[in-house]
């Protein structure tokens, strides 16, 4: 009974002592979070309710669940991400497939490659499509003088011009987390399989692939976040007929200079987002708990 | 369905050369293990032990050579095929199934059906003890359940052939020694062809039928335990397997001397001109007494002597500046009175004890 507890009041100081100073040393980027991410968001919550008049009201929003044409909108955003995400998905995961078995020098290499188009300006790479899809561009000259089709094809100012740009930018985005999950998939796993009788088909689609399924997922997810409130790939390549959401809150603000509006399709928007990355989340905890992660 | 010691296959690995660039990691490999055998390939990091193993397992193809598991060549095909069993270093266990998962998975993959399934897992893991573990996660295990976890998963698609790549390394001393017992029964248990890569000459020891000690991508010496520890070929294989101290001797036709000293052998020297005297420091003793009738004896001084618990180490210098290290146990006189440095000792070894081998090695 009764041990001496010497110090203990001074230590307890310090220990207290030393929070305090974390906290201030913190305090900058809480401060700097506050200021530009917190304050323009409420911001736009408050904005979103105010309605033409000046006061408080719901008009933003019932005008969105009234009219049509904000379904449509919604519809062609979600549609363009899902399709986006889908594309990236099939080019993206053999490619970095593709990638994570090459020698490291290599695989280096081929991921400064897929970086580049991170270096150059979205703009540019996004016009540069423009000048290549366009009836007398470079694809449709040489498709045709190779016989590949008759006839200059339309492939941009629609979807299609749209998601190919989409897909060329959002790239990236999902190669990167599904190759660094690859790199991590232990080649023992992959000898370990094989060794007990998986020939190589059996061993990937049993072993390699759902070791690579939360790298997919993150990659994916990130496409797809991203891909909700993009706005300069499809309002240069879908030449107004693809309209996303992100479109509407720039028509909004600069042809009827109505903020309450804009600023209830930013909400609606970065609420949907919220939601999917919760449901996401969940789903990658699941994933998890199984012993996905990975090692 | 279990086993029999008759069920194993003998394993013939044939002029195996496997070359990267200019480095010969085999260098015309040839070993006979035998059905049944217990074949442990030990060597330092880099001599090509684990090359081999790889070769045996399909994952390394060599540049040449033959390889049989009983009647059947086999080098030439993919490792899935092979049929045999391994563990490996890092255990490799599948993080995204279950540990039934894990050891079920060479039965699903040869269709068995689930009932049978079920009873086989649960036998293997039975065989591990690690009965009822079967719903655990693998990151839920300890290092040593892993360990037998890989073992389970390894053995139950009754394979004739068991390669282990160094299985223990990971585990703490203590573990070590029960799994390297634990090991040892399992093959007696199972009777299946076993060829283990390890570092640790000790394990080794403990656990094999035969060891061969690989360097350099050749076999240096293939013998039992006992005979590799007591008559090891050349100076690599001393050197590598327990402690010793190598003094350079002459030879003039049968007399054999170290510097002035004839030395007195049980068994006739090997042929070489090149002679080095092997001494176990275990084999020789202090001689408190001073020389002994009809053994080597030697005069030095103590330069160090370290109290071990069960034993003292002791290090000599003979009047020619080479040391001499003596292990000696802590009974009798040296309780009372360990040597001290500066002391002046004489050392005695007896002839039986006396090992010259080949020095012309390394």
């Amino acid at each position: 009974m009764g041990a001496a507890r010497i110090n203990e009041a001074g230590l307890r100081r310090d220990e207290r002592l030393e929070r305090l100073k974390l906290f201030g040393l913190s305090s900058p980027a809480i401060l700097l979070i506050l200021v530009i991410l917190v304050l323009p968001v409420g911001w736009l919550f408050y904005v979103s309710f105010i309605g033409a008049d000046g006061s408080f009201s719901l008009e933003n929003y019932e005008r969105m669940l009234k009219r049509k044409s904000y379904a449509r909108i919604f519809r062609t955003t979600f549609e363009v991400s899902f399709l986006t995400t889908g594309l990236c998905i099939l080019i993206g995961y053999p490619l970095a497939y593709f990638i994570s078995q090459l020698p490291n020098r290599l695989a280096n290499l081929c991921l400064i490659t897929v970086l580049l188009p991170f270096w150059t300006s979205l703009l540019v790479r996004t016009y540069a499509w423009l000048v290549l899809l366009q009836k007398q561009g470079l694809v449709n000259d040489w498709a045709i003088s190779l016989g590949l089709w008759e006839e200059p094809v339309k492939m941009v100012h629609n979807m299609t011009g749209n998601l190919i740009g989409m897909v060329h930018i959002m790239l990236p985005f999902l190669i990167l987390p599904v190759y660094g999950a690859m790199r991590a998939i232990s080649r023992d796993y992959m000898k370990a399989a094989s060794n007990l009788g998986a020939g190589p088909v059996r061993a990937f689609w049993t072993v390699f692939f759902p070791l690579s399924l939360p790298g997919l997922f993150a990659g994916s997810l990130m496409v797809f976040i991203l891909c909700l409130g993009f706005f300069v790939t499809p309002a240069v390549l879908g030449g107004g007929k693809v309209i996303m959401v992100s479109m509407q809150i720039v028509s909004n603000i600069e042809l009827f200079v109505n903020w309450g509006a804009a600023s209830a399709l930013g909400v609606v928007l970065l609420v949907m987002t919220f939601a999917i990355l919760w449901v996401a989340s969940r789903f990658l905890r699941l994933e998890q708990m199984t012993g996905g992660g990975g090692h | 369905m279990t086993p029999q010691p008759g069920d194993a296959l003998p394993i013939s690995v044939r002029n195996v050369t496997k070359t990267y660039g200019s480095v010969h990691a085999l260098d015309d490999v040839s070993i006979e293990v035998e059905s049944g055998e217990f074949l442990t390939l030990l060597g330092p990091s880099g001599s090509g032990k684990t090359t081999l193993l790889m070769v045996l397992a399909g994952f390394t193809r060599p540049d040449c050579g033959s390889l049989k598991f009983g009647d059947r060549e086999v080098i030439r095909t993919p490792p899935h095929l092979r049929d045999v069993g391994m563990t490996f270093q890092s255990y490799a266990l599948f993080p995204h199934m279950t540990v039934a998962g894990n050891v079920g998975y060479p039965l699903r993959l040869r269709k068995v059906p689930k009932p049978e399934l079920d009873e086989r897992v649960e036998r293997a893991l039975e065989t591990v003890q690690l009965g009822g573990f079967g719903s655990r996660r693998i990151d839920q295990l300890s290092g040593g359940q892993k360990q037998r976890v890989a073992v389970a998963r390894a053995i139950v698609f009754e394979p004739r052939i068991l390669l282990m790549d160094e299985p223990l390394s990971a585990l703490d001393k203590k573990l070590r020694d029960q799994m390297q017992i634990e090991l040892r029964h399992l093959h007696e248990k199972l009777g299946m062809t076993t060829v283990y890569v390890t570092h640790d000459q000790r394990e080794a020891l403990t656990m094999s039928d035969r060891i061969a000690v690989v360097n350099h991508g050749r076999i240096m010496q293939l013998a039992t335990p006992r005979d590799l520890y007591e008559r090891p070929a050349n100076r690599f294989v001393a050197d590598f397997i327990g402690d010793s101290t190598f003094l350079r001797v002459d030879r003039r036709g049968d007399r054999i001397s170290y510097g002035d000293t004839a030395l007195r052998l049980a068994a006739p020297p090997p042929a070489a001109d090149n002679l080095l005297l092997m001494i176990r420091p275990e084999r020789i003793v202090l001689s408190p007494e001073g020389p002994r009738e009809g053994a080597n004896n030697f005069a030095a001084t103590a330069t160090d002597v370290v109290y071990q618990g069960d034993s003292f180490l002791l290090n000599a210098r003979l009047p020619d500046g080479n040391t001499i290290a003596l292990r000696g146990a802590m009974r009798g006189e040296n309780v009372v009175a360990l040597p001290r440095v500066g002391d002046a000792l004489t050392l005695s070894l007896a002839p039986e004890d006396t090992v010259l081998i080949d020095g012309s090695e390394g």
